[in-house]
């Protein structure tokens, strides 16, 4: 007996509802914007410059004490949390000291961050401090231009992939469901207030060629199906291609959300934010390669002549006729 | 048909077994990093070796691939450090020595010019004041003549500086193409003075790179903190000698023309005015050792080459009884007296040392003076500790998430699961043996990135299945569902895995750091996953079936 995820042979409808689907995911799209006017992100350091300190003590963490440490340094901006992780022991206490850019270009200076480690020192004697990362204003200015600049060039570079491989249709709605994507997963770390930093940056990269990963086999079995079944409706063509890659497309999201999730639980605190990142961006992925992709190209139709000897120059992979 | 050449099984074989020989290493860590670093240091000392690394070399064959896959800073601790280099600081330095060639040519012209000064600026150019301006453009034209072409792929005709007139001054700069040049030594200097000051530590493998156009990124594994990084590669160790015009306790007075005041190391309050030209500087230093003076006091021998010596040497010659600052780091360090003509191009640096100081001194002075001060614009201390936690987490992450991969897999299968489940180990063996190969650097997003690779490795295993599983529902035989699965499935492999490669691409282009360690362990990841599932598995499939035949298949 074979383990399955979805029933051997499905024939759902997915577009009865195509406008409920696209408008649920329109408005989320829209409650992502508003989080990230009205909450902003949490950025951290990479994005704002500033410093973070990590302790790690045999004591508790007493953040009210920490803060009062440091309250005559005059730092401006300081922020403290304690750090829970299940990998950690009984006596490692761990807690993040984030303090704001100080002015001028350049990252902290070595005394104000001795004067931070002595002030904490006399809360604590046991502290240690297991890493210490600072970043002036100039370079985390670039970094988030460099970082808006490469989420942009993937899906530009994407958009012309699709469009040459396929048509400009199926390039529209899966850019479409990157943007998508992109924009609930801005919007969870918003409202969640979750630190955004460099890997998260890279975990949206991940997000968009995953989800593509998911959005092209889709769109491979459309492309092959509007070959076979000419004179098909277009809907029932996608129905019948989303049917048929059910099943893949269910358990390749699996097999990466159980390594992901060991990733999440095991992994440490350090890449916690990153790998949920993930998490979320596989979840919305997949959905999004059906719900919107598949739905925009829906609204969009396709060009069904494929008989011009153009519609096989992209296919030189498919070639499968027995 | 099922038919793969003999030629194809080999070449696939020996590719993964090539693979996992790369990647063995990997599984001896700390003896092939013991072995790698005594066969450096072997090498260094010019073929000597002491037992223990005789020990070390011999406990790793050396006929076997010994490639290891660097471990990142977050991964390993140690220090990280982005510095920008003012590379305007040396436009000044360049306007001095051409102030220094102009000088003369003007004086000689005297009695056309009348007098000449040379008037303070905010920025990188040279202005002389004259005298008589009614031919100031002769002047002009003068010093025109002392410009030399520069040497660009493009600068046809450019001149190092250029001149013009402004009022009653001259006014010197430095050409784009000249500044761009001088940029380019600055940065070429930075980098190469960083690299002989991190060496003299002897830590493993530091990361010393030019970023962009006044960047330099430093990252020293294993080093306790980025300060002590900052306060090796940070000090520019600006040797000059200066010639002494006064000595003040007022550290506000203000210096004349062309002069500077600096404050004195060892006394307090006291700060001497100097000439603002060098006569010599550290440039010109071919040694430096620490020693002792006649007081048995700490000190620092130096030597200067010919053109310092003779500098030097004229100098000492006509200002017999003068004091004569020696500055390093724009603090005078000693004003002795000239006491008499020094022709050998030798001397000593007496001061308030002690040992370590003069030794460490001497290190600076012989790796030679950063051209130009830096800023840090970035540093980052991991402590090792926290590395190692990192790793034992990423460790057992990653083999839970293979245990749950394989499990699925195999559940949902069956044999077929198993088949694909043996290529998913060969090709996280694979993806090391590349990564060591290529001498690339996992870092903790790195991980996650073969952690992910984990997951979505079955996938392209997973669309053949899904397809054979279809062909097997039409009707078809064995052989020819197997077949076609493969074919078919293979535009979807390609298409999915091009365009995440291609994200991949932007990833490593644009990223920095471990975001760059992400890409290409994602990048790499994609490319042997691709070349399992279309290969790798595809030969055990065939072997299996070439044995066993089956009538029907169950996927």
């Amino acid at each position: 007996m074979r383990l399955r995820l979805v029933p051997q042979d499905t024939n759902w409808d997915f577009f009865s509802r195509s406008y409920l689907s696209l408008g649920i995911s329109g408005a989320l799209m829209v409650l992502s914007i508003v989080a990230f006017f009205v909450f902003g992100l949490n950025f951290g350091i990479d994005f704002r410059g500033g410093t973070t300190i990590r302790t790690e003590s045999a004591q508790p963490v007493d953040v009210g004490a920490y803060r009062d440490a440091m309250a005559p340094l005059g730092l401006g901006d300081v922020s403290i949390s304690e750090v829970f992780d299940p990998s950690f022991g009984p006596d490692q206490n761990v807690a993040q000291v984030r303090i704001q850019a100080q002015d001028g270009d350049e990252a902290i200076s070595v005394e104000t961050i001795q004067a931070v480690e002595d002030a904490l020192t006399s809360v604590d004697p046991d502290i240690t401090f297991p890493s210490v990362e600072s970043v002036g204003p100039k370079v985390s200015g670039e970094l988030i231009l460099s970082a808006i600049e490469a989420v942009i060039a993937a899906i530009a570079t994407v958009l012309v992939y699709i469009w040459l491989r396929f048509e400009w249709q199926f390039s529209l709605g899966a850019v479409a469901a990157l943007v998508h994507d992109v924009t609930l997963t801005i919007g969870v770390f918003s409202l969640f207030q979750i630190q955004f930093d460099l890997a998260i940056i890279a975990a949206l990269l991940t997000i968009v060629g995953y989800s593509l990963n998911d959005t092209v086999v889709v769109f491979d079995r459309v492309r092959e199906n509007l070959r076979r079944f000419k004179k098909l409706d277009l809907k029932e063509v996608l129905n019948l291609s989303i049917n048929e890659t059910l099943s893949r497309t269910m358990m390749t999201s699996v097999t990466t959300l159980l390594a992901l999730i060991s990733l999440f639980v095991l992994g440490g605190d350090v890449i916690r934010n990153f790998v949920f990142a993930m998490i979320w961006g596989v979840v919305v992925g997949t959905y999004s390669s059906v719900f919107v992709a598949s739905a925009i190209l829906f609204r969009l139709g396709v060009k069904r002549d494929w008989s011009k000897p153009d519609g096989e120059a992209g296919t030189q992979f498919g070639k499968t006729d027995p | 048909m099922l038919n793969i050449s003999i030629f194809r099984r080999v070449v696939i074989i020996l590719v993964v077994v090539a693979g996992l020989v790369y990647a063995m290493p990997n599984l001896f860590y700390p003896r092939v990093e013991s072995h790698n670093d005594a066969a450096r240091a072997i090498e260094l000392a010019g073929g000597e070796a002491t037992p223990e690394q005789e020990a070390d070399l011999s406990a790793w064959p050396g006929w076997l691939p010994s490639g290891l896959v660097n471990l990142g800073l977050d991964l390993r601790g140690g220090a990280h450090l982005l510095a920008e280099v003012q590379v305007e600081d040396v436009y000044k330095q360049r306007m001095d020595s051409i102030w220094q060639e102009v000088f003369p040519v003007l004086r000689d012209a005297r009695d056309i010019v009348g007098t000449i000064r040379r008037v303070p600026t905010e920025d990188s150019s040279l202005r002389i004041r004259i005298g008589d301006t009614t031919n100031i453009d002769d002047a002009a034209q003068l010093v025109r003549a002392l410009a030399t072409p520069v040497v660009t792929i493009t600068g046809t005709g450019s001149t190092n500086f250029t001149v013009e007139v402004d009022g009653d001054e001259i006014v010197v700069a430095l050409s784009d193409a000249e500044k761009l040049a001088t940029d380019d030594r600055t940065m070429q200097q930075s980098v190469e003075i960083i690299r002989r000051r991190v060496d003299e530590v002897g830590t493993r493998e530091p990361t010393i790179q030019r970023q962009g156009e006044d960047r330099i990124l430093i990252q020293v594994p294993g080093l306790g903190s980025a300060d002590e990084l900052k306060a090796l590669i940070g000090t520019t160790a600006q040797l000059t000698f200066q010639p002494v015009v006064g000595r003040t306790t007022d550290a506000e007075q203000v210096a004349g023309p062309n002069t500077v005041i600096y404050p004195a190391v060892d006394e307090e309050g006291v700060f001497y005015i100097l000439e603002d030209v060098p006569v010599v500087t550290g440039e010109d230093l071919v040694d430096a050792q620490p020693s002792f003076d006649t007081n048995g006091r700490p000190a620092v021998n130096f030597r200067f080459n010919p053109h310092g010596a003779r500098l030097f040497g004229d100098y000492t010659a006509e200002n017999v009884g003068s004091p004569f600052a020696i500055v390093l780091d724009e603090e005078v360090i000693s004003a002795p007296r000239i006491n008499e003509h020094i022709p050998g191009g030798s001397g000593i640096i007496t001061g308030n040392f002690n040992v370590e100081e003069s030794t460490n001194l001497a290190v600076l002075l012989r790796a030679g003076a950063l051209p130009a001060e830096m800023t840090f614009l970035e540093e980052r201390t991991i402590g090792p500790e926290l590395g190692a936690d990192s790793i034992a987490a990423g460790e057992i992450a990653s083999l839970v998430a293979f245990a749950g991969v394989l499990i699925f897999m195999a559940l949902s299968y069956g044999w077929f699961g198993i088949m694909a489940n043996v290529a998913l180990i060969l090709n996280v063996g694979m993806l090391f043996g590349l990564l060591s190969a290529i001498g690339a650097t996992l870092t903790l997003p790195g991980i996650a990135g073969i952690v992910l690779t984990i997951g979505m490795a079955v996938d392209a295993n997973v669309l053949v299945f899904e397809r054979i599983r279809e062909e097997i529902k039409a009707k078809r035989g064995p052989a020819r569902s197997i077949d076609l699965g493969y074919e078919k499935a293979l535009s979807a492999i390609i298409d999915a895995n091009i365009t995440t490669f291609l994200t991949a691409g932007i990833l490593f282009i644009m990223g920095s750091g471990p975001v760059k360690g992400f890409a290409v362990t994602l990048g790499l990841g994609l490319i042997t996953s691709v070349f399992t599932a279309i290969f790798v598995t595809r030969l055990m499939v065939v072997f299996w079936f070439e044995r066993r035949r089956p009538k029907t298949l169950e996927v």
